[in-house]
């Protein structure tokens, strides 16, 4: 599961209202290089929970300098943007949990993979 | 397209003959074409493809190789599996185009063209299960003389209907008898005959090397004559101890154990070997022999096999082996003691099932109410695509045209969910925007990741992605699946809530209506075709159409017990008017709309499955998502067999 994945999902258990971020424990973080694409990523920024990202990054021991807020002109700041794609696209969680803030339900994370199936009494 | 094969294909027109064999060339370039995408190229390449060579025609890698090497010098030669052709290096001539090439009692015409890429299968190294130990040479030929001499077929002990409910080859047993009513064995009657006694040093054998700890006390001999096979089982578990030992005798044969999240490991047990199975091995895989005259075995060119560690598969270096009959002696141990192994889900000591089958025991009825409607779904859909997915996967590469066009159509950057992504075909087709992918079978999403793309296991119902997250959704051949009007209303409401306004959602579903505007679906179509031998597990659905070498049209219905035998399967359809789910007749008209759509299997060894689908009326669809608030309905077609919406979020 890489970052930008994380940043889309939520808890969806029944009763929740909050679910938003899933808080992550990784027993195993891989990075894999991924070619660098500074106009997608660009692109993409608009498109995510900015403070999710940095907390999950900082989480992960991965945040770098990555300031807490997001920086204007950023699609012209390469430095940063290659930054970006790093905590984005680059940084895998490979084995854990994500953990609902809410709740505290746990999804599994094997090889990779979030299992987000929840119980008959969950839904 | 089309043009640009044909132009690709030198024209050269002289005699009736070669009219014949430019024709048949340029339908084996089409072919090639819609199924792989590879174009056949009009200058000489690096790559030669040979139509009509391939492994699922039935030539085998030593003959195509052969013919090949007249030509001069074959560097490579590639035969995907189930394939019905192969690529060469170029050295290989096309003077050879349009001959015959005679491979057992077959001849078949080879039909060759340049291309500029070749279909190179990622080698897959398959480990083998959990536990199984596969001893090559165990025997002498001396022993194996020996042992099938012991055997007495004509004193056979085995009950009369025993006998005759395994038609498909010969048993016997030895120490205790095994019955297949209940798949167990009685353990107060032990038979008169003991082991054969030459069976004694094997099995010492056996004990002094710690392949088991203690000395078997029942033996089953099996007998297979080419064209024979047993269904895929698991050996019950409180009938016998951890370790079963099978030695193969005579012919080669492939194995194929199954785990249940869909794995399939074909393991080549050579005549004169001992297969041992410990743990998940034999606890939790099945194993089972398919029914067929030809196993596709790793080649034994001693170039190429030369870094083949035994017992791994690489589907680059295939061939045929032609089977024999060929002996099996399952040495086991009694149990007398419930198992507690750690593989519940198949022990019958710890309440499972004693035969777990696919099979349809009775057919279900339509669900009246949600929980029903979740079991269903969970047996006739869910179950259905973590056994299947491998294959499920392997005959679903092409993506739809028309799907393909929305996805090229989104801007860059957009965030695209694809709810019930399957084997992740479309999450890479536009690599501009950002995708993820989500299924309900592990089995499918573990294969979307291998392939390096983002997805996670849910459930369409309740997908974890923040609400309007999406510029555009897709949910291909999903929401058919659901068995009530609510659940396939609630599908759409999420794929909606996911949209951000202005967002789109692309919808597919099964139409009823499989013939429109007086033009017959491909699915309808394609009725005729046959599948080759060795093909097996394809389902036929309009998805799987795709599919290189065909479905067959059977309608069998199989199932997992023991006494299978082809003629027995055909059953009539069953009937709705009990409240029970229908099972389709493959490649017909509907006429019904909730129904139980079988794999069809040419050879009748695989386990059959059935996949529970609602399919769709002209208009229900767009009614569908009209009752959804919030979204319209910008447009709607029918595509080969399927209706299909656009929706958008106000």
């Amino acid at each position: 599961m890489k970052l930008l994945t994380h940043n889309m999902l939520t808890s969806h258990v029944k009763g929740v209202t909050n679910g938003y971020p899933l808080l992550i424990k990784a027993t195993e973080v891989k990075v894999n290089e991924v070619d660098f694409n500074p106009q997608f990523v660009s692109r993409m920024i608009p498109k995510l929970e900015w403070s999710t990202l940095v907390q999950a990054a900082e989480e992960l021991g991965h945040r770098q300098d990555l300031p807490g807020e997001l920086i204007p002109d950023y699609d012209k700041n390469e430095e940063f943007l290659k930054k970006v794609h790093r905590v984005l696209l680059e940084v895998e969680v490979i084995e854990g949990c994500l953990k609902c803030p809410e709740s505290g339900r746990e999804f599994p994370i094997s090889r990779g993979i979030p299992n987000m199936l929840l119980n008959e009494d969950e839904v | 397209m089309d043009c640009n094969v044909e132009s690709n294909v030198k024209a050269i027109k002289k005699s009736k003959d070669e009219k014949k064999v430019l024709r048949k060339q340029i339908k084996a370039s089409h072919t090639l074409l819609k199924h792989e995408g590879i174009v056949t190229a009009p200058q000489p390449t690096k790559s030669l493809v040979v139509a009509n060579g391939g492994l699922g025609n039935g030539v085998s890698r030593e003959e195509l190789s052969a013919v090949l090497k007249e030509m001069g010098e074959v560097e490579t030669l590639v035969m995907p599996p189930h394939k019905p052709y192969a690529f060469s290096a170029r050295k290989a001539h096309t003077h050879l185009n349009g001959q015959k090439l005679q491979c057992g009692e077959n001849s078949v015409t080879l039909y060759l063209s340049y291309v500029n890429s070749v279909i190179c299968e990622e080698e897959l190294s398959l480990h083998f299960p959990e536990g199984l130990v596969l001893l090559e040479d165990f025997v002498s030929s001396e022993e194996e003389a020996l042992l099938l001499a012991a055997i007495d077929w004509s004193s056979t002990n085995d009950v009369v209907t025993a006998q005759k409910a395994l038609k498909h080859r010969r048993v016997k047993h030895y120490g205790f008898e095994f019955c297949y009513d209940n798949n167990n064995i009685d353990k107060d009657k032990p038979l008169h005959a003991g082991l054969p006694v030459e069976c004694l040093p094997v099995l010492e054998r056996c004990l002094k090397n710690g392949h088991i700890i203690t000395m078997p006390d029942q033996l089953t001999v099996n007998q297979y004559e080419s064209g024979q096979g047993i269904p895929p089982h698991v050996d019950t578990h409180s009938a016998f101890e951890d370790t079963i030992l099978s030695l193969s005798l005579g012919s080669k044969v492939v194995m194929e154990f199954r785990h249940p999240d869909g794995r399939v490991v074909p393991v080549v047990l050579p005549g004169r070997s001992l297969l041992v199975m410990k743990g998940e091995s034999r606890y939790l895989w099945t194993h089972g022999i398919t029914p067929r005259k030809f196993d596709m075995v790793p080649s034994c060119d001693p170039q190429s096999s030369a870094d083949i560690t035994p017992g791994l598969r690489t589907n680059s270096n295939l061939t045929l082996s032609k089977r024999d009959t060929r002996t099996s002696f399952t040495f086991r141990k009694i149990r007398h003691e419930p198992c507690l192994c750690a593989f519940r889900s198949a022990c019958d000591s710890q309440g499972a099932p004693t035969a777990p089958s696919p099979s349809l025991p009775s057919p279900p009825s339509l669900p009246c109410c949600h929980a029903d409607a979740a079991r269903l779904e969970e047996e006739y859909v869910h179950r259905v695509y973590n056994a299947i997915a491998s294959h499920f996967s392997s005959t679903r590469h092409s993506p739809w045209p028309r799907v393909c066009h929305f996805l090229s159509s989104l801007p860059a950057g957009g965030v695209l969910a694809d709810v019930g992504c399957g084997n992740g075909k479309y999450l890479g087709v536009n690599t501009e925007v950002i995708a993820v992918g989500c299924d309900r079978s592990s089995a499918l999403v573990q294969i979307c990741t291998e392939r390096g793309f983002q997805a996670f296991v849910s459930d369409a119902l309740s997908v974890p992605l923040r609400t309007a997250v999406c510029d555009a959704c897709i949910s291909i051949a999903v929401i058919h699946h659901f068995s009530t009007q609510e659940r396939r209303l609630a599908a759409v409401r999420e794929l909606v809530r996911l949209l951000k306004p202005g967002g789109q959602a692309l919808i597919y579903v099964w139409a009823f209506e499989q013939e429109y505007n007086k033009q017959k679906s491909k699915y309808l179509k394609d009725q005729n075709k046959q599948c080759p031998e060795n093909q097996c597990l394809i389902f036929d659905t309009p998805e799987d159409s795709q599919e290189p070498n065909g479905e067959s049209g059977s309608n069998s219905i199989g199932c997992l017990k023991d006494n299978y035998k082809p003629e027995d399967n055909i059953q009539d359809p069953f009937k709705v008017t009990d409240g029970k789910l229908g099972v389709h007749t493959n490649r017909t008209a509907f006429n019904t709309q909730d129904l139980l759509v079988p794999n069809s299997c040419s050879n009748n060894a695989a386990p059959v499955f059935h996949r529970y689908y609602h399919v769709f009326q002209q208009g229900e669809l767009e009614q569908l998502c009209g009752q959804v608030a919030g979204a319209k309905v910008l447009s709607s077609y029918h595509d080969q067999g399927n209706w299909c919406v656009i929706l958008e979020k106000d």
